[in-house]
């Protein structure tokens, strides 16, 4: 076993259920004298919707970027379970951001993840024509990027990752540059394609309402270095329907509780902000 | 009394007339210039040992596409440019994308290509010819070299301006090295090499015909040249006209071209 790397481990169907589908035990990276993630261990159990909130720059998005082996971390192990001889993917990750590719149609975005592993034509045709017509995009195969609005490109980031079927889906903040209400009606699209498959999910947001809204269990981090503060279970009933459920009274204790825990990380995110300012300018 | 109002004209219809305004005045004026150098030529204002009337040059460009001699000399550059380009620029593009790619080979080539772009490209014309001789190798090559750094240093430029994301894309996608460089690096810098390829073949054409200046037998480049040699200047200005036609249409092609192998360019 490695470490630093994700290290995946083939389990039989039998166990699979009672063990979590990933397992972090002290996972540190640091980028230089910086400490970005600082001994964080952690279980997230299989079908998940963990939801991971903390202050900006609390290295919430290297711990993700650890979990979709684009960085390996300092030190620390990763396990994510995979059924044995499984041909999927571990994980697919949506970005903050643009990220489909501007030279690709939305069909040949959607289909990318696919294509490279080499999947038979028929299938993807399947597939990509499945997940389009969840994400509402099937008029606009054709289309290029550019020509889509804002939260039209970020329904195609979502097509392809859920086309690609990986047992894991990490999110980094996906919705956090849409406006209100598109950023709505995305959030309530992802929870009806996910609540088909029930994958295990891994969802970094900034936004506490967001984490309420879709997780099974919200982790708060500490501001700089990144530690675990809090895991807040969110014991609300699915299929959830968002508008019924910010009215309730459950949400807003909710949303009470992790933005508590959450602003004294905030407060002192931005001290270390303007301690780095004075510093620069000096 | 009286209340006098002003109606401004909706600011659309304004703006289409001027566009149609500028599109006669860029129509009007070359035709407006030669006019005016027919006239003086007629008149004897300029003297026409030098600036032959325009429809005297008309007259021997017609007779010499009659005789075939003009179309010789058009295929033989355009000829020479084609292989040029093809030459230059295929090693270049690989080469390019490959430094863009590949931060060893980059800090390796980086620096030859540093210090042999500066190099005046119509002043290595006598080592061409030293090299490769007085046939089309020299002139040749003297296109691949015109089109060659352009090409490269806009395809290294076009891939270490992808967006990191896309790359990100890819690797979380588990692209393989082949795929990331034909469904990301190529597509990705596609524009950018684009632009050196229309900024090479621009200095290509130019190089041409320097090149075919000396110790050639056909050519545009020869065609100027043999009118001085033998003081016919209108054959000159055919000549001039003939390079300047195939910039023309080769700029125009070119941007059709783009906008065929990148449709995803926003207009």
């Amino acid at each position: 076993m490695s470490i630093g790397a994700v290290n995946l481990r083939p389990v039989e169907n039998a166990s699979a259920a009672a063990r979590p589908a990933i397992r972090i035990r002290d996972l540190t990276k640091t980028f230089g004298d910086l400490v970005a993630v600082d001994h964080v261990s952690l279980d997230i159990a299989p079908g998940e919707f963990f939801m991971i909130v903390g202050p900006s720059g609390c290295g919430k998005t290297t711990l993700l970027r650890i979990l979709a082996g684009l960085e390996t971390a300092s030190s620390g192990t990763i396990e994510i379970d995979v059924p044995a001889g499984s041909q999927q993917p571990d994980n697919a990750m949506v970005f903050q951001g643009d990220s489909i590719f501007p030279w690709m149609t939305v069909w040949q975005n959607a289909a990318y993840g696919l294509r490279m592993r080499k999947v038979p034509a028929r299938t993807i045709r399947d597939v990509v024509g499945h997940y389009l017509d969840r994400t509402g995009l099937t008029r606009f195969a054709d289309y290029y990027p550019h020509q889509l609005s804002g939260g039209m490109r970020q329904r195609v980031a979502i097509a392809r990752a859920f086309a690609n079927d990986p047992h894991i889906l990490l999110m980094d903040e996906p919705f956090s540059a849409l406006d209100a209400q598109n950023k709505l009606l995305l959030q309530e699209e992802l929870l009806h394609i996910w609540e088909e498959h029930k994958k295990t999910v891994v969802f970094i947001t900034h936004s506490v309402d967001e984490a309420v809204l879709l997780g099974d269990r919200v982790m708060v981090m500490t501001a700089q270095p990144g530690r675990l503060k809090q895991f807040v279970p969110v014991a609300l009933a699915r299929p959830r329907n968002i508008m019924e459920l910010q009215g309730a009274p459950e949400y807003g204790e909710l949303v009470q509780r992790i933005w508590t825990s959450l602003r004294d990380e905030v407060q002192r995110a931005r001290e270390i902000e303007d301690k780095a300012e004075i510093g620069a300018k000096r | 009394m009286t209340v006098q109002t002003t109606v401004a004209a909706p600011p659309r219809q304004s703006a289409l007339s001027l566009r149609d305004r500028d599109r006669i005045l860029s129509i009007a004026s070359p035709i407006g210039l030669l006019l005016i150098w027919e006239i003086a030529a007629r008149t004897g204002l300029i003297d026409t040992r030098f600036f032959p009337a325009p429809s005297s040059i008309l007259a021997l460009l017609i007779e010499m596409l009659r005789s075939g001699e003009l179309l010789l000399h058009t295929a033989a550059s355009l000829r020479r440019l084609a292989f040029g380009i093809v030459i230059g620029g295929i090693p270049a593009l690989v080469l390019g994308i490959v430094m863009g790619l590949n931060r060893t080979i980059r800090a390796l080539v980086d620096p030859i290509i540093a210090a042999t772009y500066p190099i005046p490209k119509s002043s290595i014309l006598p080592l061409a010819l030293l090299v490769f001789g007085l046939g089309e190798g020299s002139k040749i090559f003297m296109v691949a070299i015109g089109v060659f750094f352009p090409v490269a240093i806009n395809a290294t430029t076009g891939v270490l301006e992808i967006n990191k994301i896309y790359l990100d894309v890819g690797r979380n996608y588990k692209a393989s090295r082949w795929s990331m460089f034909w469904t990301i690096a190529l597509p990705g810098a596609l524009p950018v090499i684009m632009t050196g390829f229309k900024l090479g073949i621009g200095i290509g054409l130019i190089l041409i015909a320097i090149a075919e200046m000396i110790g050639a037998k056909s050519g545009l480049g020869f065609l100027i040249w043999s009118a001085w040699e033998t003081f016919a200047v209108e054959q000159m200005y055919v000549g001039l006209f003939m390079i300047a036609l195939i910039g023309f249409v080769l700029t125009v092609a070119l941007n059709e071209l783009e906008r065929f192998i990148i449709p995803w360019k926003a207009s």
